[in-house]
């Protein structure tokens, strides 16, 4: 049982990661910008496209993901000086129709351009592997490689963020926007690197996950919703946040998901159990937010001044 | 220009003029009637086109009720709901739930649908309204995903896979079994939505909800709870909402839990942003053109979602106010 | 403006609504969007097959038919079935790949009076209390074919099992068709949520924690692949050996293949159908679906293939006057035509009572991934709910 245990806390951390490369982007735009990104997701699709393609012409994962990642910067910067730098002033409401639309448009492109398929990724021989990692516990290769990716550029953001100059203009604009330009920096500017910034951390998601599962049509609708349940626990515009409460998400999901539905199956009968195990374990994540929202609506850790 | 400014001074005024000039009066009031004879001719007249049939404008009319209620909160009272589809569902499922038990009186479903929407809304609102700005539309969607993965989890009333009706709601005065009866029952309910919109943002208690849009802080300075009136509106809308649910559960005498996905809530706000926030009429305008636009796109082509996304985008991007406003100002562009 | 859009999109509504005049036109619904299309047109290109193998005629009259795209959602599913039935007045609606669109759209067609024909889904609930005379399927009830997997356990000797399907109306049936036939003791079960779930690892981790012999999926479409890749990264080959059902096919076998997932290579699964089958249909089929597709043709192109000449046989047999609907419903329920997977007949609920054959994954002559015949695990077998059906025969 621990063993399991142990396993599936490992399976929940690899989510968590996940996670957070997800809502470190989209708690960046949304807290230097206030822009409310729904189309977030559409960029962790295309990175996965970007790299599956790439893995065939180059014959290998690693380069492709390294040529991915300035392709899909370029996918983001072309959004955000497209269209989404006009929307910054409108209301949220708005923000979240444009990208609405912007996930129609994505989701069919991606089904013109390479099929409705999907594409599976191949690995090398030497990820593909697993490892064992204490006696009895083994684990596959490549979902550590995951966890430790997401942890590199966790240690990278931390860096960036508290260490550079950028860093602390993002800092700057996250706590307040106006006197960030009113001091004479070029916010536009900015904006467009973070939004790129945003935009690679989405796609490296998409391509360290598609080798698992596939690059798919749609692949980022389900996760981005819950990508915001992370940014909303964690507290808007805040790194620190977005990391905390992404593990929070992914190891709630993944453990109610392997124990909840044997927990139910003590009060209720086995087939309803194992109908409402999972549903129930998508429930408790919502259940999480609402209720950090309700009494503590600035998030778990939110940015220092506001 | 002289619109502009009359229509900024409405604003102001104790009893703006909701129905707009009289020009967008007589479109307004042309356009309920097609929407009410168009389909009638079709039936009568057997013309087997699906965009006029009497099916596809019912299903417009239900979305069109549930957009009429969004718009009381969105539009007239400011709280951006992205969780209003869960009404849609709660209302469906409170029609199954008994049909699938044997319990098939209209009388039982409707004021339950109507009742536990309500309900639903009083207890998330009270919640949720305690929140402001982009904090509430995240909250109002984690509720109605709690929904959704509720009903998603009731394998007894077919979970994922979603539950058919067999028989209509049964009522022992009319028969809705029949789709012509079942039409103008719709159509009814829409015109009794709008009217009571009308009456609710035109009494005491809605120029309160509206001013707590403007300006809340002024409101509570005036020593209104804006709080409780938020909350009653919510729970208003819901309501309104539940019974469009019921409707449409009728009507496709399919329920299944995407109807209350969070999609489902993004395309309500977009019906009635397109129509025109704040407006009666608007997100009728908004549901007819949204349903009429896919339905179309999808008619000539698999990849409808790209112009349908593309519209999307422009039309944020270019109509303000939305085609309400459009008719309103009589088709000038200013 | 708006206006001018107006009278245009009235314009184009009537351009939409004035059809072909063919003959006899018939209803196809189908996945065409998402990443579930990529099963949807392996059959739209089969039904295209059999419509050319027919001349594009039956009984002498030209045949149209009417593809729809259910989304992959039941709700539009049903939408899309309303249409064919009110606007279009076909007389028989066929295709649907998934049991919850189907159980969705039934209701529509039979109300109508028109025909209902399952090129693939086969929930029990339509073979058992809701089954309709207007109904048929060329296909199989869901719980067949993992009653043959049981069967195949049994046989294999395996001891011990652990259940892995998604959560909807064919994941549930199947999972029971298997627990029916399999003696050995269900060490576990879990149902993924469907469509969205496609990282199994922590159902994965369970399954290995509580200590099954073997494992059994289904996972049909996109879902398959990721599943077999997951298996195979998680190093369970030898440990918890895979039987599946629908999950491997000739859809995602060419994938499984660019990606180098060789552990697939061997793996077995049961089915009604194989390219491999010798018939003159079935090599008909075979040989043009790949000399015009390029690739191997699915179960799902087969079931589709059939489904066109079932109907093809009961239009004959009217002489192509639809409006006779007991005389067309008496000769489609002969199953009177050259069916892919041979004779077979059909049950008072009109599922067929048919062969099931274990297959195996193997590389053709080629070097591409196929699958053959190993044996026939079932003869003219009988689904389990024809009891539940009140029809009479």
């Amino acid at each position: 049982m621990s063993t399991l245990f142990f396993i599936q806390f490992l399976n929940g951390l690899q989510l968590g990661v996940l996670l957070f490369l997800l809502a470190a982007g989209l708690t960046l735009v949304f807290g230097i910008m206030d822009f409310v990104n729904l189309a977030h997701g559409s960029l962790y699709m295309v990175g996965a496209f970007f790299c599956a393609t790439l893995t065939f012409w180059t014959g290998s994962f690693v380069w492709a993901v390294l040529l991915a990642i300035p392709l899909t910067a370029l996918v983001g910067l072309a959004l955000e000086m497209g269209v989404i730098r006009h929307l910054y002033q409108r209301d949220h409401l708005d923000h979240v129709l444009a990208t609405f639309g912007f996930i129609l448009i994505a989701d069919t492109l991606v089904h013109l351009i390479w099929g409705p398929e999907g594409i599976a990724i191949p690995l090398p021989e030497y990820l593909q592997g697993q490892v064992q990692i204490l006696p009895g516990v083994i684990f596959p290769t490549f979902r550590l490689v995951i966890i430790s990716c997401g942890l590199l550029v966790a240690f990278g953001l931390y860096w960036l963020i508290g260490r550079t100059r950028l860093g602390m203009l993002i800092r700057a604009g996250a706590s307040n926007r106006t006197m960030v330009s009113a001091l004479g920096i070029d916010i536009k500017t900015l904006f467009t690197a973070v939004f790129a910034l945003g935009a690679v951390l989405a796609g490296l998601a998409g391509m360290l996950i598609a080798p698992i599962t596939e690059a798919t049509i749609g692949m980022g609708n389900d996760i981005i919703i819950t990508a915001f349940v992370v940014i909303i626990v964690g507290g808007i515009g805040s790194m620190k946040g977005a990391f905390i409460g992404a593990l929070i998400i992914g190891l709630i999901d993944t453990l109610g998901r392997s124990f909840l539905d044997d927990i139910l199956k003590i009060f209720i009968p086995v087939n309803a159990a194992e109908t409402a195990g999972p549903a129930i374990s998508s429930m408790l994540i919502y259940l999480i937010m609402a209720g950090v929202l309700a009494f503590r609506p600035q998030g778990l850790f939110p940015p220092k001044v506001r | 220009m002289t619109d502009t400014t009359s229509a900024q001074l409405n604003q102001h005024l104790r009893t703006p003029d909701l129905f707009g000039s009289a020009s967008g009066r007589i479109i307004t009031l042309v356009f309920m009637v097609i929407l009410l004879c168009v389909p009638l001719a079709a039936h009568f007249l057997g013309v087997r086109l699906q965009l006029v049939s009497l099916d596809f404008i019912t299903r417009i009319l239900c979305l069109a009720i549930a957009a009429v209620s969004l718009n009381l909160i969105l539009g007239f009272g400011g709280m951006i709901s992205f969780g209003h589809a869960a009404y849609i569902g709660i209302g469906a499922y409170c029609v199954g739930i008994p049909a699938y038990h044997g319990y098939e009186s209209g009388w039982l479903h409707f004021p339950l649908a109507i009742f536990a929407s309500a309900a639903f809304a009083l207890v998330t609102g009270a919640v949720s309204l305690r929140t402001k700005g982009v904090y509430f539309i995240m909250i109002t969607m984690a509720f109605a995903q709690m929904g959704y993965y509720f009903f998603l989890s009731l394998d007894e009333y077919g979970g994922d896979d979603g539950l058919t009706i067999y028989s209509r709601s049964m009522f022992n005065i009319i028969n809705i079994e029949n789709k012509l009866v079942l039409f103008l029952v719709t159509y009814a309910c829409l015109v009794a939505s709008i009217y009571a919109v009308y009456r609710i943002v035109n009494s005491r208690f809605g120029m309160v909800v509206r001013g707590c849009q403007s300006n809340e802080a002024r409101m509570k300075a005036l020593g209104y709870n804006t709080y409780a009136y938020k909350l009653t509106a919510y729970v208003i809308a819901g309501g309104m909402c539940g019974l469009a649910g019921a409707l449409l559960g009728n009507f496709t005498t399919f329920i299944s839990p995407d109807m209350m996905g969070w999609s489902r809530s993004g395309e309500l706000m977009f019906m009635v942003i397109l129509g025109g926030t704040g407006s009666l009429f608007g997100p009728v305008f908004g549901a007819v053109t949204f349903v009429f636009i896919e339905e179309l796109l999808s008619t000539f082509t698999t990849y409808w979602a790209l112009p349908f996304g593309v519209l999307l985008v422009l039309s944020v991007l270019f109509i303000k106010g939305g085609l309400n406003g459009l008719i309103q100002r009589g088709w000038r562009r200013d | 403006m708006l206006k001018t859009t107006g009278i245009a999109a009235l314009g184009l509504a009537l351009m939409a609504s004035a059809s072909y005049a063919a003959d006899i036109k018939i209803g196809y619904v189908t996945t065409l969007t998402t990443p579930a299309a990529v099963l949807g047109n392996d059959m739209k290109d089969a039904v295209n097959l059999a419509v050319e193998h027919l001349d594009g005629k039956m009984a002498g009259k030209s045949v149209e038919i009417i593809f729809e795209d259910d989304g992959f959602k039941p709700e539009i599913g049903k939408q899309k079935t309303d249409k064919l039935v009110q606007q279009d007045d076909v007389p028989i609606v066929a295709g649907y790949i998934w049991s919850n669109v189907l159980l969705a759209s039934a209701k529509s067609v039979f109300d109508a009076g028109k025909f209902l024909i399952s090129s693939n889904a086969g929930p029990s609930q339509i073979a058992g209390k809701l089954c309709n005379a207007n109904f048929f399927s060329t296909s199989w009830q869901n719980d067949q074919t993992p009653m043959a997997m049981g069967e195949v356990l049994n046989q294999q000797g395996v001891k011990s099992l652990y259940l892995l399907g998604p959560n909807y109306a064919a994941g549930k049936n199947m999972m029971t068709g298997v627990e029916r036939t399999f003696k050995g003791e269900i060490k576990g079960k879990d149902l993924t949520k469907w469509p969205s779930q496609l990282d199994f690892s922590a159902e994965l981790a369970k399954a290995k924690a509580s200590g099954a012999e073997a494992i059994f999926v289904f996972y049909p479409g996109k879902a398959g692949g990721a599943f077999i890749k997951q298996y195979q990264q998680a190093g369970l080959k030898g440990e918890l050996d895979l039987y599946s059902v629908f999950t491997v096919d000739a859809i995602s076998l060419p994938k499984l293949q660019a990606a180098k997932l060789e552990g697939v290579l061997g793996s077995r699964l049961t089915q009604q159908w194989d390219p491999t089958l010798d018939n003159e249909a079935n090599k008909k089929f075979v040989s043009s679906f790949r000399e015009k597709y390029k690739r191997y043709p699915s179960f799902y192109a087969a079931q589709a293939y059939d489904t066109i000449n079932l109907i093809a046989s009961g239009v004959e047999a009217v002489g192509g006057d639809m409006s006779k609907t007991d005389e067309l419903r008496a000769a489609m329920a002969k199953a009177d035509y050259p069916s892919v997977r041979g004779k077979y007949t059909y049950g008072k609920n009109h599922m067929p009572i048919q062969n099931f054959y274990l297959r195996e994954v193997v590389a053709d002559d080629d070097g591409n991934w196929t699958t053959k015949v190993v044996k026939t695990v079932y003869e003219n077998h009988v689904d389990p709910y024809v009891g539940e059906c009140p029809l009479a025969k």
